[in-house]
């Protein structure tokens, strides 16, 4: 790959640009749903990036008693990690731009860093809310991840390959056993509503109770990175669980399989926005609770179910 | 990690007016919490005294922006009953009628607000939607949306006319199925039922030591409503049950406001069906009234409101004294908050449906020669040994600060 296709890939697309653009419109549509969810008239297209623009342009306030280079640094290695996984997702057909064996668990990796980012950026602020906030994050994070991880892992154990590309293209030959995952897929959406803090699973950032949570002292521009990659995330967390859960369509032509793509991830925002219309914020610990004790056996009967479909699987 | 101790309050998002709590936490657990009042104190009482009863009753209209007509109705009766003014029945009837309104508006808003502090915000664009449409009874009766001025001394400012009974016929039915609908949510969402029940617990023996009041009390099954037990207005000729729940947690304070809402209708339509004949106020405005003085209570949406007045034969009060429901319930706030979570701070707050700056109070110490100051210690001190010798023990009560 030549630098300029490099470059090209990495800035525009299915880099950067592409991804902020996305980020934006996948922000908007789940504004604009949650909204109608609640009777209300919700914002105008142009409102995520307007926000955007305005935070870009408001001062930026480092706490005196924070680790400035730290405090600076998060949010962009927040983003970078974002769309580096995005790189291994496939887009416009069954490849992705640099898939190879194994980077499924690259990809679940890269889509950590964010939330440990989010705990860093909590604690260097060193403010009560944010600490708590950091703390809160944490403690989520090793409710949410296992589920997630187990309900990701079940489709590859069925086409018994670690690669996001090798699957979808086993998925594309044998669209059928994309129904055996079904389980798995509901865990994951809901696991994945953890991962991006939102309700239910909004507790590292619960306005009433802790300000802002870990970004209580962002703002101005390192606020707007944050913000950014959290809206990458959602997409590329979306993305994720579309090539792994609902790889169909995969053999077409690659204009249609990229606007199959863009449906995926925006139907998976949808019922994210629905999610978070139907339910309460829970507590921390029934988070937890809630993690373990349901969503974990669910994911253990998907894998179990999964090692038992495998012996007839093709 | 250590104890730390976190400010919620005075400037924080859960709290739409300014005051402090200092919630000392282990982990996610409270250990302690302290409540500082006087953010917001405005020196109301004082403004009343400078002023006629005329103006005094639109600044204590203002005490409160949800139960502004409580407050201006409490501060009425107490000066009728001192000055002997005869209300005609009529007015009492428009007055009650205003007040039962104002209260499903104050119970509707209060549901948001409990939706909001648990992350549920569905429920707040739902519940205050429907609240809209009471707040357009309440314009479409008195011209406005908050501080109604519907009362006059002696009297109400403005009939209600047939037009306005048939209006508030006409939304009855929407107020009882959406309210059925809240009952039906408050049962069945079971992430609003795990934030809600076993929070904020407080027993009924606890709820009547701490002095609490209003649905705080009866969502911990004491059954006290001063509406029934020392009738006041219209209540002496009107029917209703007072709601109450053995929950003793959020949850059961949010089911007996949901019922009361459900009382509230039926007494709406009583009053709208039954409303006197009669002229609704004095022929002459009054403004002199004769020396005297009078407690009134009044069963505010929030609780119990005392207002005491003290007449000197003029045309201003001596003395007001307003005791707010919220203050009634702050003693039982911290002992809720004890050994709970910090996610349940806002909403055991938000629980008593508290207001701020009804609440607020101020104290100047005038230093003087010859004369004694009593610091907070010897105030308590003189205060548990005043209600010991009435058979009361208060050395339960934790001082503030301590």
């Amino acid at each position: 790959m030549g630098v300029l296709v490099a470059l090209y890939a990495i800035l525009i697309f299915p880099g950067l640009a592409f991804l902020s653009t996305f980020g934006l419109v996948a922000e908007y549509v789940d504004r604009k749903l949650y909204a109608r969810f609640q009777n209300r008239m919700g914002p105008p297209w142009f409102q995520p990036f307007a926000d955007f623009v305005k935070l870009l342009g408001k001062e930026t306030i480092i706490p005196a008693e924070a680790n400035a280079t730290v405090f600076k640094v998060l949010p962009a290695v927040a983003m970078a990690a974002v769309v580096t996984a995005m790189f291994y997702i496939p887009v416009w057909d069954n490849r992705s731009l640099l898939g190879f064996e194994g980077d499924l668990i690259v990809v679940i990796y890269l889509l950590t860093i964010p939330t440990l980012t989010f705990f860093l950026a909590g604690w260097a602020s060193t403010s009560l809310y944010a600490a708590m906030g950091a703390v809160r994050s944490l403690t989520q994070l090793f409710a949410y991840e296992v589920p997630l991880y187990m309900a990701l892992l079940a489709p590859a154990l069925l086409a018994r390959t670690w690669s996001l590309q090798t699957m979808a293209r086993w998925y594309t030959e044998h669209p059928a056993w994309m129904l055996a995952n079904l389980l798995g897929f509901l865990v994951a959406i809901v696991a994945l509503q953890g991962k991006l803090e939102k309700v239910p699973f909004d507790i590292p950032e619960a306005e009433t109770e802790i300000v802002g949570g870990t970004f209580t002292e962002y703002s101005g521009r390192l606020l707007a990175v944050f913000r950014m990659a959290i809206d990458m995330e959602m997409v590329v967390g979306a993305a994720l669980l579309a090539a792994v859960f609902l790889p169909f369509g995969l053999g077409l032509h690659p204009v249609l399989v990229f606007v199959l793509f863009l449906a995926k991830v925006l139907f998976l925002v949808a019922l994210a926005a629905l999610l978070r219309a139907l339910f309460a914020r829970l507590r921390i610990e029934q988070m937890v609770d809630f993690c373990w004790r349901i969503l974990m056996p669910a994911a253990l009967l998907q894998l179990l179910l999964t090692v038992v479909l495998s012996g007839v699987a093709p | 990690m250590a104890n730390v101790t976190i400010p919620v309050g005075p400037q924080h998002p859960a709290l739409k007016e300014p005051e402090c709590f200092k919630v000392t936490l282990d982990g996610e657990k409270i250990v302690g919490v302290e409540i500082r009042l006087g953010y917001n104190h405005r020196g109301i009482e004082k403004a009343c005294e400078e002023r006629t009863i005329v103006q005094s009753q639109y600044i204590l209209e203002r005490v409160c922006g949800i139960c502004s007509h409580s407050h201006s109705t409490c501060f009425l009766m107490a000066v009728e009953e001192a000055g002997k003014i005869e209300v005609p029945r009529r007015a009492l009837w428009i007055r009650t009628l205003i007040g039962e309104l104002e209260r499903i508006h104050s119970h509707l808003l209060w549901l948001g607000v409990a939706g909001h502090e648990l992350g549920f915000d569905t429920l707040l664009m739902y519940t205050w939607r429907d609240r809209e449409l009471v707040m357009d009874l309440l314009a479409l009766i008195s011209g406005n949306r908050v501080n109604y001025n519907m009362n006059v001394l002696g009297g109400a400012r403005r009939d209600i006319t047939d037009a306005h009974r048939a209006e508030i016929r006409k939304a009855l039915p929407v107020f009882r199925e959406r309210t059925a609908y809240y009952a039906r949510v408050a049962q069945e969402e079971s992430t609003l039922i795990a934030r809600l029940s076993g929070v904020g617990r407080l027993t009924k023996e606890e709820a009547i030591f701490y002095n609490a009041n209003g649905p705080t009390a009866r969502g911990s099954g004491v059954d006290r409503d001063t509406r029934r037990d020392d009738p006041y207005l219209a209540f002496p000729e009107l029917e209703f049950e007072v709601v109450l729940d053995d929950h003793s947690d959020v949850y059961g304070r949010t089911l007996v406001r949901i019922g009361e809402l459900m009382q509230t209708y039926d007494l709406i339509e009583q009053i709208i069906d039954g409303l006197p004949e009669g002229p609704i106020g004095p022929a002459r405005a009054i403004r002199r009234v004769a020396a005297g003085e009078a407690v009134s209570r009044y069963e505010a949406p929030r609780g119990e409101d005392i207002h005491y007045v003290c007449t000197n034969g003029t045309d201003k009060v001596e003395r007001v004294k307003v005791r707010a429901p919220t203050l009634g319930n702050l003693p039982a706030v911290v002992r809720m908050l004890e050994g709970g979570f910090l996610a349940d701070v806002p909403i055991v707050v938000a629980a008593i449906d508290p207001c701020f700056s009804c609440t607020d109070r101020g104290i100047r110490v005038a230093r003087s020669q010859g004369q004694d100051v009593w610091d907070a210690d010897a105030l308590r001190a003189y205060a548990i040994e005043f209600y010991r010798k009435r058979g009361l023990d208060l050395t339960r009560v934790k001082a503030p600060g301590r």
